[in-house]
Order: structure tokens, then sequence, then C-alpha cells
């Protein structure tokens, strides 16, 4: 479970979020709001990329700021652009980096990126230049170098906005597929369908929360 | 470069040697081209670097690539030696550097990344009982390597779009786009890494 207590964040001067208070136990959340509306520092808090200045995030009991390694473990993270989050030159390597520090063998590493990678129809690129794979593979890659990690939570901070329609579609349905919790960052509201819960952010603040027809409704209306 | 960065796949008796064992013969290469002074030892020592190149089956085109990129180093470094020194200190030193490069850019075209990484693991794993984090170093060494084919590409693109603008020749151009990218991706790098737990161990 993940909640946020009082949670608020400022740049400076600038207040990005404020008076968050969640309680997040569905298995698909979204977060939806404008440009600059705070939704990814909101999630960027979740696995303690960003610290809040006010209140606690607290995942399973443990605070990201304190316990970040641990909760590191439980949160994978899903950028926005998935060159920023590929660090090996071949997608193989790129996966079986994810595992570093588990205590297995290199060996052992490379066959679970590798059976990984060809359950997500990446087996044919394995040694590919990865940043040379099309943007829906690139995102595919960045996902299987988190999922590889088996973490209980994953966030998505808008994984869909470089991707074509079509990639977009498949990669929703995927992440709708997967066992675990998804938090998903996004202003793509077509992509929401399958979702229990979904949590409007505007001027750092979350302004409804709600199943997704009343929340997106509620959203269309503000951003008229 | 390639999109691999600076590796060229490949299957010759150097791609399939150990990372660390391939690091020692550098180390031992740069040693002896340090210590003899003879032009005529020095000369064998060059020789037996580049002749890596055709038995690594490197493609001609990646060794036209180096040799012109390094050859502007060493050309430079030559004239000045002989002004310096002569004609004789320059050919040594001119020597030593040729059989430096020659190894150092044999090894990185040779050896993938996680070899890199995992050989400075190993070599640094006695150092752990007296406070070094060889998976860190590992992973700097590495990430430093991978860095060369990454600014390369930003460079490259950078220098496009100045073309693209009609600023081809502008240093500000080139200059200002390339380190504000250099250092989102460092951001950006940093924010990955922190994701999959890196440097937390």
């Amino acid at each position: 479970m993940i909640e946020f207590r009082g949670v608020g964040h400022r740049y400076g001067e600038r207040v990005v979020l404020s008076e968050v208070d969640l309680c997040l136990e569905q298995r698909r959340v979204a977060f939806v709001g404008a440009n600059g509306s705070g939704k990814s520092t909101l999630a960027r808090m979740v696995n303690g990329l960003v610290h809040p200045t006010e209140g606690s995030v607290s995942v399973d009991g443990l605070d990201p700021v304190r316990n970040g390694r641990a909760v590191r473990k439980r949160v994978g993270f899903v950028f926005t652009n998935p060159d920023s989050q590929i660090v090996m030159p071949t997608p193989e390597e790129d996966v079986a980096f994810s595992l570093r520090g588990k205590g297995i063998s290199k060996d052992e590493r490379e066959r679970k990126a590798r059976e990984l990678l060809s359950a997500y129809g990446l087996g044919g690129h394995l040694e590919h230049p990865a940043h040379q794979l099309s943007g829906g593979q690139k995102q595919l890659l960045a996902l299987c170098a988190m999922l590889v990690r088996e973490p209980d939570v994953l966030v998505c901070d808008e994984p869909t906005t470089l991707l074509d329609l079509r990639n977009k579609r498949r990669f929703v349905e995927l992440l709708g597929s997967l066992e675990q919790q998804v938090l998903l960052v996004t202003h793509d509201l077509d992509l929401l369908g399958g979702f229990d819960r979904v949590v409007v952010i505007d001027g750092g603040r979350v302004v409804a929360d709600d199943t997704p027809e009343p929340a997106l409704r509620y959203y269309r209306k503000l951003a008229e | 470069m390639t999109p691999l960065g600076l590796y060229e796949p490949g299957a010759s008796p150097l791609h399939r040697a150990g990372a660390g064992w391939k690091l020692l013969g550098i180390l031992a290469l740069a040693i002896a081209a340090f210590v003899l002074r003879d032009p005529l030892w020095l000369g064998v020592l060059a020789a037996v670097a580049v002749l890596g190149y055709p038995i690594a089956r490197i493609p001609s085109r990646r060794c036209l690539q180096s040799a012109r990129t390094f050859g502007v180093l060493v050309v430079v470094v030559f004239a000045l030696q002989w002004l310096l020194l002569g004609l004789d200190g320059a050919i040594v030193v001119g020597l030593r550097l040729v059989t430096a490069l020659a190894a150092a850019n044999l090894y990185t075209l040779t050896t993938r990344i996680v070899d890199v990484i995992g050989s400075v693991e190993r070599g640094l794993g006695p150092l752990r009982r007296i406070g070094l984090r060889p998976e860190r170093l590992g992973l700097l060494v590495g990430l430093t390597v991978q860095a060369v084919g990454t600014l390369a590409g930003i460079a490259g693109e950078v220098r496009e779009a100045a073309k693209a603008r009609d600023a081809g020749w502008s240093a500000t151009a080139f200059a200002v786009p390339f380190l504000v990218r250099t250092l989102r991706h460092a951001d950006e790098l940093g924010e990955a890494l922190a994701a999959r737990g890196e440097g937390e161990r």
C-alpha cells in the first residue's frame, strides 16, 4: 500500500505540490493533469527519486527517503524517454544489468534477461544496438529492465508520450496484463479504460479522485 | 563509432579473451613502452599493438576512423616533441603514444562494456577489505567508456542541428546545446541508475 500524508514539494520558491493525502491500494491507479501540474513529481516520490519537502510518503510502511534501497526493490520506475533509461549497449546486457548486486552469476543474469526479452517479443533483438530499436521496442525494453527485478509496484511516468497510437495501445494493454500494482502518470485519457482509480492533479493539488468516468469528466471540464 | 558505442562485435581470439587478461596485457605493453628507450624495441611494441587489429578482424572502416582520430594527436605531439627534444626524442615519444593508444583502443573495440565492468569488479575485489567498493568502481569505469559513445552521438546531433540553422561553424551554436544536453543526459542517467537500485550497495 502506498500512502501520501500531507505531502508537499517546492523547487525554491515554486510550490509544485501541496497537501496531498492519498492512500493507494487499487491495482491500477492513474494520475492525470496538465503539464507542470505536479503529477510526475508525485510519482517520483514513490521510489524516492524526489523527496517531499513537507509530509511523508510510505510504501508498505517504508519511507522512500530513509529506506530508499528497500523501497526501490519493491518499486520499479519507467521513464517517459526510454533512451534515458537504457544504460547498456544491447537489450540483453541492459536487462541483465538490472540484476547486478542480486547475488546471481553473470550467466544466470543473461539467461533471465534473454527469457524475459523473448517473452515480451524482443527475442530477435537481444544483441542489436538498443538505441536503434523502434520507439515501441525501446519502451518495451525499459519495461523489461524493470520487470526483471520483480517489483511489486510499477510506476510509469508518461511512458506512451513518444509512442505512436498502435504502440501506445499495445503498451497500455501490456500494463493491464501485469500482476504488479501499476501507477500510471499520463495525459492520454483514452488509455485509462481498465483503470480502477484516477487521481486528477491541478496546480499541485489533488482536485478529483474517483473511478475513471467521473474523474475524467471532471478533468475534461477543468481543461475547457 | 558504432551504435554499440566503441565495441565492434566479433568472434576473434581477442574478442573471446577474458577482459581482465586483456587489461593486464595492455598494462604490460604500456609499462614496457615507458621503460624501454630504444626506438627499435619501441617500434616492435607499436607493431605488436597495431597487429592486434587484423587479428581481431576489425573492419578497415573502423581502423581508418581510429587512425584519423588518433593520427592528429600523434602528429601534434610528435611535432611538439621534435621542437622541444629533437628528432630522436620525438620518435621515442611518438612510438610510445602509438603503442598506448592502439592497445587501449583495441581493448575497447573488442570488449563489451559488461565485461569491462565485470573485470574491474573482479580485479579490485580484494580492495574491498580496505573499504573500496569494487561494484561502484566497475560501474564508473564501464559508464566512462560508454560515455565516449554517448557524447559522440550527442555531438553529432548538435552539429547537425547547428548546420540545419546554417550555424555549422558557430562555437556557441555547438557548445551551448551540447553542454545542456550532456548535463541533462547525466541527470537522467543518474535517475535511471537510482531507479534500478544502483549506488545503494
